[in-house]
């Protein structure tokens, strides 16, 4: 066990690395970091003198390591076009990313699975039909545009939800958090079912299509054929199959949730991570880019790397054995 | 004449497709007697399987029972409403199927297994369920039952855990044991344990067995009846000494020939049967066997043969009608 | 001779338990038939022809495919021309409503664009788009998979750990990257005339590895093959042998990738467009159509919004629907 979480830790390191790698690159050298911090009138002399300053000079093992270190303590440069330090904008904006991405996360969940099993225990029933169907509309729409659709219904047409921003939000340090007033749990609604509803579906047909395999296993063929209840075969045995590979893949969806939800806050102007790394790709704004990177790849990692712990815990054949059952 | 355990008359399993109907088992008929161990042998693809998923009522659609009956006990149970056939699964006949690696859930540790299956169809309490769980486990020749029965199905052997397989489809004490195949997956050695094992549990229980298997020597060792099915009609069926040493129909004495002998005959060639079994949309007429037949003749070609005694055995083949003199 | 056996369209739900007679046989068939004929009996066709649903996607999908190539013909109006553009004409509703008028039947956007022929035009540039980096990820991944299966080793070692790298990433994110990127490096050109290629690149990029995992793993077990080892032996060199011999074997589940990613690729785009980083608002796709007319949804100008919104999600829906439809009809498992 021991082992293989070392072994999951470099290979994390390995990826970590390999990204800091691709953001430094583009920090450096895509377009000039001088040119884009001052304006045109700036003089020779004092564009070279800052060029000395920021160690733009200096070797590029030396500017990588300078770079990794400086990302490892939380430091990521000035951003271009807000001329503020990308870790304070990232510290105000992450609590609307992380909260929006968890209430979403849930939606999908608490009502994928439900979805899921029905459809797999009863295969031709028309409600399995009318959740199918959902589900292709779900999978196969864009979220923007789903997010604009529920806006038109219910902020333009019916006016009982708010179609941007969050609402009131409640400081705890230098966390803002909507989930203690009426307003903000108001304006959460929307853009967590926007965000979350391709999760949902995903989570909807990956539980139907692992029950539907394992309802076909040996083993449930033997429960049958040992006379268990429908109930015993459906929910004891092929339910706990089914949910131990799933809900590894959950785990890794929420790392997808928040990379969505780039799209979501767009259309909700809800004042996100998301949102600002839009607005800094559209403006060329690398530091922020390079951040927002850096730090959307740590948190795959480390959500892989839980992710794979839980596996080992939940499945008795790799606890015992190790790898490879 | 005490009734059989098993009785299946004129059995017909096929599966409606776009095109017509496959049949796959076409009228077959049998008994089986408390404590008889009937083996049912056959190429792959015969209908053997079929046959026994028919008699415990798991076909897979779109495969259905088309005609005949089954009865179990005297009592008809092809014609029964689901839930009540899920009670006759595991209480009065019970299954075990191939491949030991696939048979038992992961998740679930044997103890818990055992006793849900027992739990199921008796009501006793846990505590009871898991005392005779551990008894039926030491049965099975799985040592320091107590602490094993909370292990995991992958922490034992393919042998061992064939035997927990079979400790799980005898738990409930069926009258009826129908085995698909048990050893098919197993070392050799091992086969030989599994077999004895299975003689012993069933003849001590007085349990009717249907031993499924495409292994002559598996029936040699185990079974007292042997029906030999081919394109899924029972081509011979008769005590097994008889149908060993004095095969009738010409399909029998082909699968005999072809049995390499350990002792004696030096150096005689196997005998093969040219060409292979029909497939199910390309079933001849008459004797499905007749285009491989060294001694078909014409009838065989027109008419499907009837099964004719001879003996203590029954064969469906034309060539008995001749020699009984029986008016064509 | 034999009879022809008969033809059920449907299997029947139920037989009677007691046929009074025998039940239709099926016998072999008298000579080989033609291609036509086995085409036209085959499963995959029957299977096609008996979802409505998906009839109805492939007519759709058609109409819509065949109406946006067709635009410089049909389109009303070239919205691309910006001098024949005027400002008088924005705003408008469409034809049937209140200030409407013909020459723009489904209305105007902010610029005086005609919204059919937008649409028009737009749905070509997102399926173009769409196509173009589908087959730039089949090329890439199939390369790669092929020799990362067939050499396997460092090569394999390399190959699958960029893979895995660029896996942590949603393709969203990836496409997204590589656009800014994109627009960080050609700042000072003229961007727009380059947005296209940009975008197949930025999306072509972006869904790569899951062809090449895929094609990894039929390589990998063909190249075990008899007949494969056979080549080696006779010296044939490796690339002929993945191209020729083990290629073949891999077009199916690649196809299969291949429609499911269509529909993925094409709302790629739309999202960058939405998102401001695709298509620009002078060659508009109905991403960037939904996104400009997403600041008059308030205001009550709805046709801008709707109209394109309407055509991306059908469009979307019916590629999704004959994708998904492929992968069941041609999924060994489930027949």
């Amino acid at each position: 066990m021991l082992a293989f979480a070392i072994r999951r830790l470099l290979e994390a390191a390995i990826v970590m690395l390999t990204v800091a790698l691709l953001a430094f690159v583009l920090f450096r050298f895509v377009g000039d970091p001088v040119n884009q911090m001052v304006g045109q009138d700036t003089s020779l002399e004092d564009r070279m003198r800052l060029r000395e300053e920021l160690g733009l000079n200096d070797a590029v093992i030396v500017q990588f390591a300078r770079f990794v270190a400086g990302a490892a303590s939380f430091d990521f440069g000035i951003s271009y076009q807000m001329k503020q330090p990308v870790t304070a904008i990232i510290a105000e904006r992450a609590p609307a990313t992380i909260e929006l991405a968890l209430v979403a996360a849930l939606f999908a969940v608490s009502l994928g699975i439900p979805m899921g099993v029905y459809t797999g225990i009863h295969r031709d029933s028309w409600l399995s039909r009318v959740f199918l169907a959902v589900s292709l509309i779900g999978i196969s729409l864009p979220t923007f545009l789903i997010g604009i659709f529920l806006i038109y219904v219910f902020a333009v047409k019916l006016g009982v939800l708010p179609s941007f921003g969050r609402g009131e939000v409640v400081r705890f340090g230098f966390w803002r958090t909507g989930l203690l007033t009426a307003s903000g749990l108001k304006a959460l609604i929307l853009p967590a079912i926007t965000l979350g509803l391709f999760q949902m579906t995903l989570v909807t047909r990956l539980v139907r299509a692992e029950m539907l395999e394992v309802l076909r296993t040996d083993y449930i063929k033997f429960a049958r054929a040992r006379g268990l209840s429908k109930r015993a075969i459906n929910f004891g045995h092929a339910l706990k199959n089914t949910l131990v590979p799933v809900i590894t893949v959950i785990g890794l969806q929420l790392g997808a949730v928040i990379a969505f939800a780039i799209i979501t806050e767009t259309v909700f102007q809800w004042p996100g991570m998301g949102l600002m790394f839009i607005q800094a790709v559209q403006n060329a704004d690398i530091p922020v880019m390079a951040a927002y990177l850096m730090l959307v790849a740590f948190l795959f990692v480390l959500i892989n790397f839980l992710v794979d712990l839980l596996y080992v815990r939940v499945d008795p054949r790799i606890r015992i054995y190790g790898r490879g059952a | 004449m005490t009734q059989p355990v098993l009785s299946v008359r004129d059995l017909v399993v096929g599966f409606p497709t776009r095109r017509g109907v496959l049949t796959a088992v076409d009228g077959v008929s049998f008994d089986i007697a408390a404590g008889e161990v009937l083996g049912v042998v056959g190429e792959s693809g015969a209908g053997k399987s079929l046959t026994g998923a028919a008699v415990i009522g798991l076909l897979e659609p779109p495969g259905q029972i088309l005609g005949g009956s089954v009865h179990l006990e005297g009592k008809r149970i092809d014609t029964l409403e689901p839930e009540a056939m899920r009670r006759i699964r595991g209480r009065r006949i019970g299954m075990v199927f191939q491949d030991p690696l696939t048979s038992l859930n992961p998740l679930y540790r044997i103890g818990e297994q055992i006793v849900e299956t027992i739990r199921t169809h008796a009501k006793v309490s846990s505590a009871t369920a898991s005392e005779r769980a551990i008894d039926l486990l030491e049965e099975v020749g799985i040592k320091g039952a107590r602490s094993r029965i909370h292990a995991y199905p992958h922490e034992f052997s393919g042998g061992m855990r064939q035997r927990v397989v079979l400790a799980l489809a005898l738990c409930a004490e069926p009258q009826l044991l129908i085995a698909d195949e048990p050893t098919t997956a197993l070392d050799v050695s091992i086969q030989a344990q599994i077999i004895a094992l299975l003689k012993r549990l069933c003849r001590q229980r007085r349990t009717a067995v249907m031993l499924i298997t495409h292994d002559m020597g598996v029936i040699a060792e185990t079974a007292d009846r042997v029906a030999v099915m081919y394109a899924g009609r029972i081509a011979e069926i008769g005590p097994i000494g008889d149908v060993l040493r004095q095969p009738r129909h010409p399909y029998t004495q082909g699968l005999m020939g072809a049995i390499p002998a350990v002792a004696g005959a030096t150096a005689t060639r196997l005998t093969q049967i040219p060409g292979s079994m029909p497939r199910l949309n390309a079933i001849p007429a008459g004797c499905a066997f007749n285009p491989r037949c060294p001694r078909a003749f014409d009838r065989c070609r027109r008419l499907r043969p009837e099964p004719i005694t001879a003996g203590r055995t029954e064969a469906a083949c034309w060539l008995l009608a001749h020699d009984a003199g029986v008016a064509s | 001779m034999q009879d022809a056996p008969e033809q059920f369209e449907t299997p029947p739900a139920s037989l009677p338990r007691t046929a009074q007679q025998p039940p239709a046989r099926l016998t072999p068939a008298a000579a080989e038939p033609s291609r036509l004929r086995r085409f036209l009996d085959s499963d995959l066709l029957h299977s096609f022809l008996r979802s409505k649903l998906v009839v109805l996607a492939a007519i759709l999908t058609t109409l819509l495919v065949g109406a946006a190539f067709l635009a410089p013909v049909i389109a009303p109006h070239n919205p691309y021309d910006l001098k024949s553009l005027s400002l008088l004409d924005s705003n408008l509703p469409p034809m049937w409503e209140q200030g409407g008028e013909p020459g723009y039947p489904l209305g105007t956007d902010d610029q005086g664009r005609d919204i059919l022929s937008t649409i028009l035009y737009g749905t070509r540039a997102s399926i173009l788009i769409g196509l173009a980096s589908v087959l730039l990820a089949i090329a890439i991944g199939l390369s790669a998979g092929l020799c990362a299966g067939y050499a396997g080793g460092r090569i394999d070692a390399l190959i699958m750990r960029i893979a895995d790298v660029q896996l942590t990433f949603p393709a969203i994110l990836t496409a997204l990257l590589i656009d800014g990127v994109a627009i960080a490096i050609f700042k000072t050109y003229d961007l727009d005339a380059a947005k296209f290629g940009i975008l197949v690149v930025a999306i072509g990029l972006s869904f790569w590895v899951q062809y090449a995992r895929t094609v990894r793993g039929v390589t990998l077990v063909e190249r075990n093959k008899e007949y494969v080892q056979a080549a080696r032996l006779i010296g044939i060199s490796p690339f002929k042998i993945m191209f020729q011999h083990i290629l073949p074997n891999v077009l199916s589940p690649v196809l299969v990738i291949a429609t499911i990613n269509l529909a993925l690729a094409i709302i790629t785009e739309a999202t960058l467009s939405f998102l401001g980083v695709g298509l620009p608002a002078t060659e508009p796709s109905l991403g960037t159509m939904i996104q400009i007319g997403n600041r008059y949804l308030f205001s009550g100008s709805w046709w801008m919004v709707a109209f394109p919104g309407l055509t991306l999600a059908v469009l979307a829906l019916a590629v999704n629907l004959l994708g998904d439809w492929l992968r069941d009809a041609l999924n060994p498992k489930l027949r």
